[in-house]
């Protein structure tokens, strides 16, 4: 969409900085500018709480509409994965493979709209203020995510705890990262990030209360994103 | 924001909340809150923003540094206009969001984690 007047901006969330999204960046090899967000400032300033997520931003810098789900086409890779290990049975699987398998389950059951929120994309692009999904400003704030004390608190407590992170202070960090993941539970990119931190898997550990399939499984997997409000 | 001590920068709490001090108080869109005992416009204690603009102030005491949260209460957007966002590319060089003023942007958030 790009000949239409769509810029498109990619933001990593990666408390890890450039060293651990250059892989991705640099197979992509983008057109559009490709940055990296160390400090989740789009969970602060935005109401970021999970990802993918899209912003749609206007000619003027005025937002349009806030995050929201934003899968651009539906993953195959789960399914490849599937197809080559179908020849394994249960008991021959190691633990870790039994728990991916696991995830793999959890991970298919989670809703993605990517048709509609392309289509929608593609009528904004064309058609402006005048779009159905062009939202008013008003509206644009009322959607955004809500900031009791608590949210704000758990920003804050995430913002110490990846600074000592960077700072090498990785003991440090994790009792704000704890507390940032009891104030605002909602917040998957403060949980995924935290529990990458400590195990690439985001497997059970013993530094933090959750990981990805517990936690996943205690919401149910279809509310991982909520549904599209298109 | 991360503090060294309890002295905020006016230029850098705006540049990173959008919270400008004026000889008013402290203002963001339309809305503005009166500060106390002010002697000037380029820096403010921290712990009179946290009172008076319902921020978390928190300390981690083994380290000496602060973090001034984001203010509490409605919601994350108090304006629908784009936050001055200023974030580096893989070789480190910044790009401010504003250049892209007069373009349609699609913003995707995403990770490598």
């Amino acid at each position: 969409m790009h000949p239409q007047g769509l810029e498109i901006v990619t933001v990593a969330l990666d408390t890890a900085g450039a060293e651990a999204v250059r892989p991705w960046i640099e197979a992509a090899n983008p057109d559009h500018p490709s940055l990296i967000d160390q400090a989740h400032l789009l969970d602060e300033l935005l109401g970021v709480v999970n990802v993918p997520n899209g912003v749609w931003i206007d000619e003027q810098g005025m937002i349009v509409r806030p995050p929201e789900p934003a899968y651009p086409r539906r993953p195959t890779s789960f399914r490849r994965l599937d197809s080559a290990r179908q020849d394994l049975v249960e008991g021959e699987l190691s633990p870790q493979q039994r728990r991916a398998r696991e995830v793999r389950g959890e991970v298919r059951k989670i809703r993605i709209e990517p048709e509609a929120y392309i289509a929608a994309l593609r009528d904004w692009v064309a058609n402006g203020a005048a779009s159905r999904y062009t939202l008013a400003p008003d509206e644009v704030m009322r959607r955004s995510h809500a900031r009791p004390p608590e949210v704000a608190e758990a920003a804050a407590s995430f913002e110490l705890g990846q600074y000592l992170h960077r700072e090498g202070h990785a003991d440090a960090a994790i009792p704000w990262f704890r507390a940032a993941h009891r104030l605002q539970p909602d917040n998957w990119t403060y949980k995924r990030q935290a529990w990458t931190l400590v195990d690439q898997e985001q497997g059970p550990n013993d530094v933090y209360d959750g990981d990805w399939l517990s936690d996943v499984r205690t919401i149910g997997a279809e509310n991982y994103y909520p549904p599209l409000d298109l | 924001m991360i503090l060294k001590t309890l002295v905020v920068d006016a230029q850098e709490l705006e540049r990173r909340t959008g919270w400008v001090i004026k000889p008013e108080g402290a203002c963001k869109g339309e809305v503005c809150v009166p500060l106390p005992t002010m002697t000037g416009t380029a820096q403010v204690d921290a712990r009179v923003l946290a009172e008076r603009l319902r921020m978390p102030l928190l300390h981690d005491e083994v380290h000496d540094v602060w973090c001034l949260g984001p203010e509490a209460g409605g919601h994350t957007l108090s304006s629908a206009v784009l936050p001055d966002i200023v974030l580096p590319d893989l070789e480190g060089n910044p790009f401010a969001l504003r250049e892209l003023r007069g373009q349609k942007v699609l913003l995707v958030a995403w990770a490598s984690w």
